[in-house]
């Protein structure tokens, strides 16, 4: 065991440091470091024009998804490599959000799935981030349960037609192509039935409609299908494989999630250290501390257990379900610290303007976008679930649904 | 970097955990919970003849010198079975501390009896019903005899030396009391954990020996102390949360209520998902601190208070809820699940509680002001 670098390690490190140094936007750095949960701070800067320009930088020196192989873009680096090139990024990897959702699971899943020559055409620029790409799964009618998804696809000579409805998709308005999954057949139980397409987000019939969070933004949309054509060229797997497909989106979405995930441990470690209560600072008080050892145990607790998956990643294991911890306990622990940060401020703490709260408003950001962490890629249940069926292998739940063929399953209305 | 023990490491822990399945079942801890035994000879017999409590003495002294890494999953394999030994008093404490601290002539008369066995260790630091207070001991040393009382010491009953903290001309130090000496009594308690012998002992103008060549450095030697042995209770902790959530597991998966195994009613389901997760960040904070105790890193005192912090509360959850899993069956003495709760309340207090170390996690970590 051991946690310093090798002497290659220590070199790598010192490769991607001096490029950083040499070409990462610096007039940046001010704004970006302030940025707070779910709100990047780009200066004056277009967040989309900044975060594109990185990229791509990035890309044409070999520092994109450093974990494909050179030929789609990559650099055929080691998960080691790649942890490192994370450290040494720091701050400018928060340009990286916009374009998460394409190279964490769109990326890996055309991986596995497309033509050698689609591969060769579409991964470079996710790579770059010269194409956007969003991911089609959840329906009104399939969220935690995905697989009881409506939206129809009917074979017509080469192409499919699709028709029906998607909702909660992440950028769809800025992406120009996603996967989609849908049912093929509804005569069949409902896992079986579903085959995976991907499909460019400009084609006739396809109606994207942004939906106002809880947090003022519109980072998610639903998206209406009204007989959009899709060539067979572009299906991802076999006709009715689809479920197996998504799990190769789902798991890569868990590690892409639960990685360098957000804990809010820092801020409220500033936060304690300064702020004065009863004529002495906030982490002088034993309540205090002691929330927040509890909280360093667990944002340590999940940096060390992301080393392990990275070490198990090196031997060349798959990720597990045992990953899901990640965003399981990083989701209700910024909820936490986000309440017990405005508590310690007061009653003042209710005002929600950046010019004027604490810290460019981060607790205030946190509280609001943090419930959405414990939704999005799974709830918090269905990952309780998954760890207990599949780790601890507890029996399945018992299921109402089970063997039925799709079109007979109840749906409450 | 790489975040995993080595092959040589787990081989140690897996003919560990052979031994222990052989001679460490439920049955030989009951030996010692019923009173029948002070401790489970047989088992402390057999880890002495695999070499276990010298894992980490260098050979110099009688030890195999196969380092802290290896050393951290024995303890995790002891914790697993709850082991009725005094290996962690002897090994993590006493031994520790000599090696630390010892002058050469104590180091060389002392480690070879304690890495073989032939002579068992225990601390004794607590004096009554709060944390104790180093600057005001109520046992002192004068011209080489100790006087005062001892409340809680673990394995004291068993043990041939104790190291005592006492009040000295020039402050705390740690102290060697051979336990066969003139003026030393001790008396057996009753505790939460009887599986662990756990004594007072009064002292009266007993023969006292100052561990090391300078006086009055008891606070800094206990603390760097814990520190280390920190380490090695937390992975006894995870080791014992461990067997507690399988155990868990194996009833909800056998037990049937409303037509179905109760295993998979979500209620329960998701308790076991959060003693899964809990266990799992104090391994993984285990491991970073393993490395930290083996390189002596800068890093150790953070790491430690991490790991001893993260696997307290993992091993307090896993037992508590084991029993809440198993239903009135859980209540019983006959099952073993009180095993673990009683052997996570003890180890949680061992070394100092929750609110120590969470206090001394905050003070060790960066400024953040
Ligand atoms: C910010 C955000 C971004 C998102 N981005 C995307 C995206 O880009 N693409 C995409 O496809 N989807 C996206 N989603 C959708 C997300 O994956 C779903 O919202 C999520 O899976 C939950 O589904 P649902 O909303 O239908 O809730 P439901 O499934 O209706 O859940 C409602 C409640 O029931 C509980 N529940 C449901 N089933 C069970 C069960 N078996 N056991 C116990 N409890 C259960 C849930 O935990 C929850 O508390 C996003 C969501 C959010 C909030």
């Amino acid at each position: 065991m051991d946690f310093n670098d090798t002497p290659a390690e220590a070199a790598f490190r010192a490769e991607a440091r001096a490029w950083i140094q040499a070409n990462a936007p610096r007039q940046l750095f001010e704004a970006l470091s302030s940025s707070t949960f779910g709100g990047l701070n780009t200066g004056g800067e277009d967040p989309m024009q900044a975060a594109k320009s990185w990229q791509k930088k990035k890309a044409d020196a070999g520092w994109a998804c450093l974990l494909w192989p050179q030929e789609y873009g990559g650099r055929g680096a080691t998960p080691i490599q790649s942890v490192i090139w994370n450290q040494e990024e720091g701050v400018y990897g928060k340009l990286g959000g916009t374009f998460i959702i394409g190279q964490g699971m769109c990326g890996p899943t055309m991986m596995a799935y497309a033509s050698e020559e689609q591969k060769r055409r579409y991964l470079p620029k996710i790579a770059s981030g010269e194409e956007i790409w969003c991911q089609l799964f959840s329906e009104p009618h399939g969220g935690s349960d995905l697989a009881g998804l409506r939206t129809r696809a009917e074979k017509d000579g080469d192409e499919w037609v699709i028709n029906g409805q998607k909702i909660w998709t992440s950028g769809a308005q800025h992406s120009d192509y996603g996967i989609l999954i849908t049912r093929t057949d509804p005569t069949v139980a409902k896992h079986k039935g579903l085959t995976m397409f991907f499909l460019d987000m400009r084609s006739p019939g396809v109606d994207i409609r942004p939906i106002k969070q809880v947090n003022g933004q519109s980072g998610f949309n639903e998206v209406y299908f009204d007989n959009v054509r899709i060539p067979d060229a572009q299906r991802l797997g076999a006709v009715g494989d689809g479920w197996r497909v998504s799990l190769t989106t789902l798991m890569n979405e868990r590690l892409a999630i639960g990685g360098g995930i957000t804990t809010g441990f820092p801020d409220i470690h500033e936060l304690v250290s300064s702020l004065p209560i009863d004529r002495d600072t906030a982490i002088s008080d034993p309540a205090v501390r002691s929330k927040l050892a509890d909280w360093y145990c667990k944002a340590a607790g999940l940096r060390n257990t992301a080393s392990r998956a990275i070490s198990a990643l090196s031997r060349g294991e798959t990720p597990g379900p045992e990953n899901s911890i990640g965003k399981l306990v990083a989701g209700g622990m910024m909820q936490d610290i986000a309440k017990f940060a405005m508590d310690l401020q007061g009653f003042g703490a209710v005002v929600n303007d950046p010019a004027l709260s604490e810290g460019a408003a981060r607790f205030q950001a946190m509280l609001l976008r943090s419930p959405a962490v414990r939704i999005e890629g799974g709830t918090d249940q269905i990952l309780r679930n998954i760890i207990a069926e599949r780790v601890l292998g507890l029996p399945e739940d018992m299921r109402a649904d089970k063997g039925l063929p799709f079109n007979r399953i109840p749906t409450g209305n | 970097m790489n975040f995993d023990f080595s092959e040589d490491e787990k081989l140690v822990r897996d003919q560990t955990a052979r031994l222990l399945a052989d001679r460490c079942d439920s049955k030989a801890v009951r030996e010692v919970l019923e009173g029948r035994a002070p401790y489970a000879r047989a088992v402390w017999q057999g880890l002495c003849e695999m070499g276990l409590p010298g894992t980490a003495i260098p050979e110099a002294y009688g030890g195999v010198e196969a380092g802290y890494l290896t050393l951290c999953l024995v303890a995790q394999a002891l914790g697993a079975a709850v082991a009725p030994t005094p290996f962690s008093s002897s090994v993590y404490l006493v031994a520790e501390a000599v090696r630390l601290f010892g002058t050469e002539a104590q180091k060389q008369s002392l480690l070879p009896k304690l890495a073989d066995g032939s002579c068992i260790g225990a601390l004794a630091v607590t004096e009554g019903r709060t944390e104790p207070d180093l600057n005001a001991l109520a046992c002192q040393v004068r011209a080489g005899r100790v006087s005062g009382n001892k409340f809680a010491v673990a394995d004291g009953g068993i043990a041939d030396v104790l190291l005592v903290a006492a009040g000295g001309d020039s402050g705390a130090g740690l102290y060697l009391v051979s336990t066969d000496a003139a003026g030393v009594t001790r008396s057996r308690l009753e505790t939460v954990d009887p599986t662990r012998d756990t004594v007072s002992v009064a002292f009266s103008d007993a023969a006292a020996e100052l561990l090391g060549d300078t006086g009055g450095q008891g606070a800094a030697q206990l603390a760097r102390l814990y520190d280390r042995a920190a380490v090695l209770f937390a992975f006894e902790q995870i080791g014992g949360a461990q067997s507690a959530l399988d155990m868990a597991v194996g009833y909800a998966r056998e037990r049937f209520a409303f037509g179905r195994p109760i295993g998979s009613f979500q209620g329960l389901k998701h308790m076991m998902a959060d003693m899964y997760v809990a266990l799992k960040l104090a391994e993984s904070n285990c491991y970073y601190a393993a490395w930290a105790l083996a390189t002596d890193a800068p890093e150790l005192p953070l790491a430690a208070a991490t790991a001893r912090v993260s696997a307290t509360q993992a091993y307090q959850l896993c037992s508590r809820d084991n029993i809440q899993v198993h239903g009135g069956m859980g209540f019983t003495w006959e099952f073993d699940c009180h095993l673990y709760y009683r052997r996570s309340n003890y180890l949680a207090l061992q070394l100092g509680g929750l609110s120590v170390w969470e206090n001394k996690l905050v003070n060790a970590l960066p400024s953040a002001a």
